[in-house]
């Protein structure tokens, strides 16, 4: 039986049916989870997909932290549930304190798209396990509030303790230390903002090694020994 | 709730005093058309129902100018069994296959967009894709099409930024990819940019909606955002007038202002509506507000409506009945269900956060009677607001200058003739405002969302998966040349609806519909109605020629700032179908050893090009020729060529010539290019022509013999011009010159980046 990840809608969410389809091509079976619905419908891990939740009223992902669903999800992620944040799932990851540090507007203060050359740091989190480390990916990027900011001392424990995840080749919006994703100290929850979902094949995306992301977490399910590299 | 002090005018009053003096002149109504409402009414009318008729009446919204010409449309619309809904309605409908449909439309947004860019840009999106849901359909994807003055100019500094962030913030947030569309530059737009909108839509055939009022008893519900101050007299007082010359008019009040949030929630609520079966008819809300919903969808319905206008959710103190009416508020739908069904359609609504409001009954009166508190404000036939507004035969004169024009040719213009010379012109020709990398604006757009865009841009056309497990899918193209046009509107049309028929040809779609945005000066001004019906005659008589139907658009008139209008702009959506996406052809080189070759023949045509405008300011003479039989062929071989998977790569050659499109693949694909022109060709003429009906195509080794023979079979002419090179270094013009990759990129590149300071 494959492994059930949900996929939250908050009001506002735009790539809700797109984290979808990337589970269901790695492999996985996705749940429709909803933003006023505690119930996390027995899944194995959540995803929380990119948009504009409650209109980026007030800060982006502000609003959301305080949604039904992110109590539990909050919870399920301490117990060591897998939960992944992409865009705006990682700027409701760092509003809800799952993560460290904040996402504030681009440095050049536009809305940018660009395919982001993204080097994967670790591959110890339950989203990256089947990349090798220090492979290259590319993942379209997308955001107007996406640099990625912290405390000098929160940045080095960061890099200390091997939690930044993905960094940009070409840092496209000023992120500090061209911090793309980060991950907690479990490394269970992870977020960043570029999209592994619209990287699922080269018909519709610059690659297809977004992939890699939910075949990681499907292998952390099923507890695989797998650990071969499914990137270029 | 608090009432208004002030004495309301009812129907009662104006009963009582029919000597009232009323503001119809202010409301851009003429003496005639306020004569016909108090014959219509038997009385003068109230407040409320002379701000509905100056609406509804307005050159916007009752197409009064146009109306006789667009006629056309219909009559000479070839017949297809596609054509699920098509003029008249929100947008038409186009069927793909048994199960899948497309609507699709362009709709313009201009005078807003230069008065408050970033909201009339955002709102101009919004109206088109409510369009698209009001027909029952998904919204999947938008365009642009933007017109500025020149690049150098101030405003153009204030203009630009506002009107792209305006589309992408709008297109962004409410999660639709932008999958196309064109930008250029011309001081004829200086005070009147134009910004076209479209939005295309998929649906299940069976939930195609209706904008019928009927069945008796239904209820009326107002969904979404809560109705302003915002936009009143946003169509009869901006869009259907010219702007002064002293530029003193301050009519931003006037712009709406846009919330994709609540859009994005619209969407996901009338669809859920609509698959539940909960919906009897359904409108959209967008130019003349509730004024023209309610007498549209009641004018459409076989009964009357009755209206108690107090329940409308107001977000302003103190609106009075006619500013409710009139409010042009973003973001809101009409709906018609059934009264058992009403408190699921209110409970749906709630579940998503959105406002739902009973506001009135569908009758069987034959009037549409709107009451305030209980007092009737409006009582009048709805089809005399909707269908039976006032049909002008306006005045058409041929200008005097056409003659002058014509002989004007830019073929007796100086040239570059040396090597360097020439090289120099390709150059300064990648570099100039129309021609330049567009990337500062495209990638402020999210392209990518709904992970279905196969082709967005820079290719020709943007193409679009409908059906994951089939691969059918759509191309749509968006494309005007104002200085064609310009020269002449009948050849300038057609040449604008050829290129954007090849343009979908070229991906290896089929075109099958054309969706039209007419942007023209005055039609007060008989020269331009004259342009005017010239170019819808070009586009009706195209159109049947190529056997597609127009299936929808919008005119917009008076772009102009005094005397001075724009250049006639008739901008055409084509819309076209792919069996199965994986198939489509990609803008690029190939791959190294490809043959690099010219479809289509290449004469002396430089008069209304980008050349002659860029080098000498200069527009005269007579436009390319059109030849759509030649367009045709063209399009049945690319939509072959590409089931038969025989082509590499193909792009489209229109501004700037063959060196603009083998710049755009050389820097799009990373590879060289080795180029041989024919014997006996004029370099500079073969480069930047600008002849219409050519394709650049790239054929895979050992394919090239096939792709001759499908030509010659069809009459086409094709000239092996090269081959790809990886390790060529730009563009190798052999016996001439070459310019070398980071030569060229430097000149394409960054360029509006730096002019805007960036």
């Amino acid at each position: 039986m494959s492994a059930r990840v949900g996929v939250v809608t908050f009001p506002g969410s735009l790539d809700d049916r797109d984290a979808a389809r990337a589970v269901r091509l790695a492999g996985g079976e996705p749940v429709a989870l909803w933003h006023d619905d505690a119930a996390l419908a027995g899944v194995d891990a959540v995803f929380l997909p990119g948009g504009f939740s409650y209109g980026d009223a007030l800060r982006c992902g502000a609003i959301a932290r305080f949604s039904q669903v992110m109590d539990t999800v909050k919870a399920a992620a301490a117990q060591g549930m897998p939960v992944l944040g992409v865009c705006n799932g990682f700027q409701v990851l760092c509003e809800s304190h799952l993560l460290p540090g904040a996402l504030v507007r681009n440095a050049h203060l536009r809305y940018r798209n660009r395919p982001a050359r993204l080097r994967v740091e670790t591959s110890r989190t339950a989203w990256t396990r089947l990349y090798q480390p220090g492979a290259e990916v590319v993942f379209p990027a997308k955001h107007g509030e996406g640099r990625y900011v912290a405390d000098e001392a929160v940045l080095d424990e960061l890099e200390a303790q091997g939690r930044v995840v993905f960094r940009y080749l070409d840092n496209p919006n000023g992120s500090m230390r061209d911090i793309a994703g980060v991950t907690n100290e479990a490394g269970n929850v992870v977020g960043l903002m570029p999209h592994p979902e619209h990287a699922v094949d080269e018909l519709t995306g610059p690659s297809a090694d977004g992939l890699g992301i939910v075949a990681s977490v499907l292998a952390h399910l099923t507890g695989a020994a797998d650990t071969s590299g499914v990137s270029r | 709730m608090s009432h208004l002090n002030v004495a309301v005018d009812t129907v009662g009053v104006a009963d009582a005093t029919p000597d009232e003096k009323q503001p119809w002149a202010e409301l851009g109504l003429k003496d005639d058309e306020y004569q016909r409402i108090r014959e219509i009414l038997g009385r003068r009318p109230t407040q409320s129902e002379l701000a509905m008729y100056s609406i509804m009446w307005s050159e916007h919204c009752s197409y009064k100018s146009s109306k006789v010409h667009l006629r056309q449309f219909g009559e000479k619309n070839p017949k297809t069994p596609r054509l699920l809904a098509g003029i008249g309605e929100n947008a038409g409908v186009i069927a793909i296959d048994e199960n899948i449909a497309v609507t699709f439309k362009v709709e313009s947004h201009n005078h807003p967009s230069y008065v408050e860019p970033k909201q009339g840009a955002a709102t101009g999106v919004g109206g088109i894709i409510r369009d698209i849901i009001a027909m029952g359909a998904r919204p999947i994807a938008v365009m642009d099409s933007l017109r500025f003055g020149a690049i150098d100019h101030p405003d153009t500094a204030r203009v630009l930024p506002g009107v792209v962030d305006g589309v992408g913030h709008y297109g962004n947030c409410v999660g639709l990819p932008n999958i196309g569309g064109e930008t250029y530059f011309d001081p004829c737009y200086q005070g009147n940019p134009l910004v076209n909108a479209l939005s295309v839509g998929v649906m299940p055939r069976s939930r195609l909606q209706s904008m019928q009022a009927s069945g008796v008893g239904n209820t009326v519900i107002l969904l979404g955002a809560k109705t302003g101050r915002d936009g009143i007299g946003g169509v009869s007082v901006l869009a259907s007038a010219t702007f002064s010359e002293s530029g003193e008019d301050d009519a931003r009040p006037s712009v709406q202002v846009g919330d994709p949030f609540t859009e994005k929630l619209l969407i996901e609520v009338c669809l859920e509506l609509f698959d539940a079966g909960l919906v009897v008819g359904v409108q959209d809300l967008g130019g003349a507000g509730l004024t023209c919903a309610l007498s549209e969808t009641a004018a459409a319905g076989d009964g009357g409506m009755h209206v108690d206008l107090e329940l409308v959710p107001l977000r302003a103190k103190g609106m009075e009945p006619q500013d409710i009416l009139a409010s042009e508020s973003q973001e809101r739908m009409l709906l018609i269900v059934d009264p058992a069904k009403a408190e699921e359609v209110l409970a749906r609504s709630r579940r998503w956060g959105l406002l739902a409001t009973e506001i009135g009954t569908v009758t069987d009166t034959g009037r549409l009677v709107i009451d305030f508190h209980g007092q009737t404000v409006v009582d009048v036939p709805p089809k005399s607001l909707a269908d039976e507004g006032p049909v002008y035969h306006r005045p058409i004169a041929e200008p005097n200058d056409l003659g002058l024009i014509a002989v004007d040719r830019a073929e007796t213009l100086p040239r570059p003739t040396s090597d360097e010379e020439i090289r120099q012109t390709v150059l300064d020709m990648a570099a100039s405002p129309n021609l330049c990398d567009k990337t500062w604006i495209t990638e402020q757009y999210d392209s990518s969302v709904f992970g279905n865009t196969v082709l967005g841009t820079p290719h020709d056309a943007g193409v679009v998966r409908l059906d994951e497990q089939t691969g059918v899918g759509i191309a749509i193209s968006l494309d005007g040349n104002g200085r064609f046009a310009r020269l002449d509107p009948y050849v300038g049309a057609q040449l604008s609806l050829a290129e954007a028929y090849r343009n979908v040809a070229v991906t290896g779609a089929t075109p099958i519909a054309i969706s039209d945005c007419l942007n023209f000066g005055s039609p007060e001004d008989p020269h331009v109605m004259w342009q005017f019906e010239r170019a819808v005659t070009g586009i009706a008589d195209g159109c049947q020629k190529l056997g597609i139907p127009v299936t929808g658009g919008n005119v917009s008139f008076y772009n102009q700032t005094g005397r001075d209008a724009i250049h006639p702009t008739p901008v055409i959506g084509v819309l076209g179908v792919i069996g199965d996406v994986h198939r489509r052809i990609p803008l690029g080189l190939g791959k190294t050893g490809d043959t690099i070759a010219l479809i289509g023949e290449t004469r002396e045509e430089l008069s209304g090009s980008e050349w002659a405008s860029v080098k000498h300011g200069h527009l005269g003479g007579v436009p390319p020729i059109v030849d759509l039989d030649h367009e045709m062929k063209l399009a049945e071989l690319m939509s072959r060529l590409a089931e038969t998977e025989q082509l590499a790569a193909a792009h489209d050659l229109s501004e700037g010539g063959l060196a603009q499109t083998l710049v755009e693949a050389i820097c799009h694909s990373g590879l060289g290019a080795q180029i041989l022109l024919p014997e006996g060709a004029d370099p500079f003429t073969y480069l930047f022509s600008e002849s219409s009906g050519r394709v650049l195509v790239v054929i895979p080794r050992g394919q090239e013999l096939a792709v001759r023979t499908a030509c010659e079979q069809r009459g086409l002419p094709i000239t092996p011009l090269g081959v790809t090179d990886a390790n060529t270094d730009g563009l190798h013009l052999r016996d001439h010159f070459d310019i070398g990759r980071a030569e060229l990129e430097a000149s394409w590149k960054g360029r509006i980046g730096a002019q805007l300071g960036e």
